[in-house]
């Protein structure tokens, strides 16, 4: 068997009296596109942020690249090539989408205790900003200020950060959260680009796209993982109808 | 970077050349006062602009920003009172000093956000205060007069006061200057990165909080060196300088001229401390007129000064 690029043993997370995160195990293997799914309240978030460094576990290891990464901090992480794109858009509004890519090459460009020289024009750095922005379809828009861009753009900035820190696994937390229908295609089309280069660790409530796009199902109840496998498995699997699709399903019909 | 014939630029070009003639103005008119007034405005104004580093770009708001203008004054005043009358070794300890504290005061601070960033370094400020307070052999409360100004040899005379005035006005020339190689360099995007989103910041792989701590002492720094002009300047140093009203005066002034602009806090300071001026000359109640100045400030022009030039250069 292949060795995992990215192997969860037994987390736990509390928040007060809640398990967020109950006994959760969970390997990613190098190549491909693992979806993660559950209702709303499974923990998936926490999950996230328990692999990027965000929140500590309670109990429980995380291994990247067989290296046990529980007790490092986000920024470290992020070095060893684990990267984030956030659920509620996370960029920084006064900069430009240029700007904002330019830092996350920049972040892994050597050290950033450089006083003198004008950082927005270090041609390598722009060059990977445009590069990265090309990739996800913002080439025209590099010099707009992040309050500028639509929603859907913005969406797609976070996944052009995400890319220029040069990843080996991207954690996607919800890339399709209010997107529109011509948009939410264009972010599929793009990922089916992207999980050529890159691991991918997709967290999505569109099962549209989550059974378009990836080789494997983690499916999460109340923390737990209740299924893990292939999307056929896992339409058939009857405890997933049963605790998710079916749940949700009733939600479509009343909304 | 390039220059736009703006107002704002328009404004900040004719406050610069009217400082680097005002000597001139001085002599002609033999209005010896506003030189002093105007030597005193400068040296604020480099306290400002480096407050503003951390406040404005940093997202630092200190409230004891006071206690490098003491430190760096008390480096000056102490070593001329035991004999050390040398400027190349009086600067350099001030400076050291003022970056040492920061250094301290910033590991210790930086572990806190928000409001109780704030209650942190004003409660370091008001302990130096306190020590200061408390050396009897600099003069305890009553402060510690400097009978000599700092000597530099035949480099510059500082007890001639165009000269003084110059080597101030090149201090806050050259602190601005290398505020602004800062801010856009490498570790200055990474710093305002930090203040817009540090939770991202960190996600991309920034250790923030070392970021900071450099920031914060870059700017005590600097700051320390305006406490050693105006120990100078004013031949004397008590604890009353690095009393807390004295921070607080410093964000007012960068909070009048605007946040996060290069040149505003110099306009702050001339603002504040113009404004202080007159306005004592008819009332000693002058702070009920900046009261309310400040309100209206923070509240019609979040940008201070520069930010309604700025507004008025787009319409």
């Amino acid at each position: 068997m292949v060795e995992p690029l990215l192997r969860v043993e037994n987390l736990v997370r509390r928040f007060g009296g809640i398990l967020a995160t109950d006994n959760l195990s969970l390997d990613v293997i190098p190549g491909e596109l693992h979806a993660i799914i559950g209702p709303n309240g499974a923990g998936k978030t926490t999950l996230i942020s328990q692999l990027t460094g965000q929140l500590t576990p309670n109990s429980g290891t995380i291994h990247f690249g067989g290296r046990d990464v529980t007790g490092l901090p986000s920024y470290k992480r992020s070095r060893l090539g684990l990267a984030r794109s956030f659920q509620i858009t996370s960029l920084l509004p006064d900069f430009t989408a240029a700007d904002n890519v330019a830092l996350a090459a920049q972040a892994h460009d050597g050290h950033s205790f450089r006083f003198w020289g004008n950082a927005r024009k270090e041609k390598h750095l722009r060059d990977a900003a445009q590069a990265a922005l090309t990739r996800v379809g913002l080439g025209r828009r590099i010099d707009v200020p992040v309050s500028e861009l639509s929603h859907g753009e913005q969406r797609e900035l976070e996944l052009a950060v995400a890319l220029a820190t040069k990843p080996q696994l991207l954690l996607l937390d919800e890339p399709m959260a209010g997107l529109g229908v011509n948009e939410s295609a264009r972010m599929v089309a793009l990922l089916k680009e992207l999980r050529k280069e890159v691991t991918i660790v997709l967290v999505e409530h569109d099962m549209e796209a989550v059974f378009a796009l990836a080789d494997r199902i983690t499916v999460l109840v109340y923390g737990r993982v209740i299924a893990s496998g292939d999307p056929a498995a896992i339409r058939s699997n009857e405890e997933v109808k049963r605790a998710y699709l079916g749940d949700q399903h009733v939600v479509v019909a009343h909304g | 970077m390039k220059f736009q014939l703006n107002l704002r630029n328009v404004v900040v070009a004719l406050v610069a050349a009217g400082l680097v003639l005002l000597p001139l103005y001085s002599q002609l008119s033999g209005n010896i006062f506003i030189l002093t007034l105007f030597t005193r405005i400068i040296i604020f104004a480099l306290a400002a602009a480096s407050l503003n580093l951390i406040m404005g770009y940093g997202g630092m708001m200190s409230f004891g920003h006071a206690a490098y203008l003491g430190i760096g004054g008390y480096a000056v005043g102490i070593l001329a009172f035991e004999g050390i009358g040398s400027g190349f070794i009086q600067w350099p300890v001030a400076l050291a000093a003022s970056a040492l504290y920061a250094l301290v005061i910033g590991a210790l601070s930086l572990r806190t956000r928000g409001v109780y960033f704030i209650m942190i370094t004003l409660a370091f400020a008001q302990m130096a205060y306190y020590i200061a307070s408390g050396m009897s052999r600099y003069g305890g409360d009553d402060g510690l007069t400097i009978y000599k100004r700092s000597n530099f040899g035949g480099l510059i005379d500082l007890s001639s006061r165009v000269q003084f005035y110059y080597l101030c006005l090149g201090c806050l020339f050259g602190g601005i200057y290398l505020i602004w190689r800062i801010i856009n360099s490498r570790f200055g995007m990474v710093v305002q990165g930090i203040r817009s989103n540090e939770q991202r910041m960190q996600a991309i792989g920034f250790h923030a909080n070392r970021y900071r701590l450099v920031c914060f002492v870059i700017s005590g720094t600097i700051c320390g060196l305006a406490g050693a002009l105006l120990a100078n300047n004013t031949d004397f140093i008590s604890p009353a300088g690095m009393y807390w009203t004295r921070s607080g005066e410093l964000m007012v002034m960068v909070v009048f001229g605007g946040m996060g602009s290069l040149f505003g806090p110099v306009i702050g300071t001339i603002f504040f401390l113009v404004l202080e001026e007159v306005l004592s000359q008819f009332t000693e109640y002058w702070a009920l007129i900046m009261g309310p100045l400040l309100l209206l400030i923070v509240l019609f022009a979040r940008g201070g000064i520069m930010g309604l030039l700025g507004r008025f250069s787009r319409g």
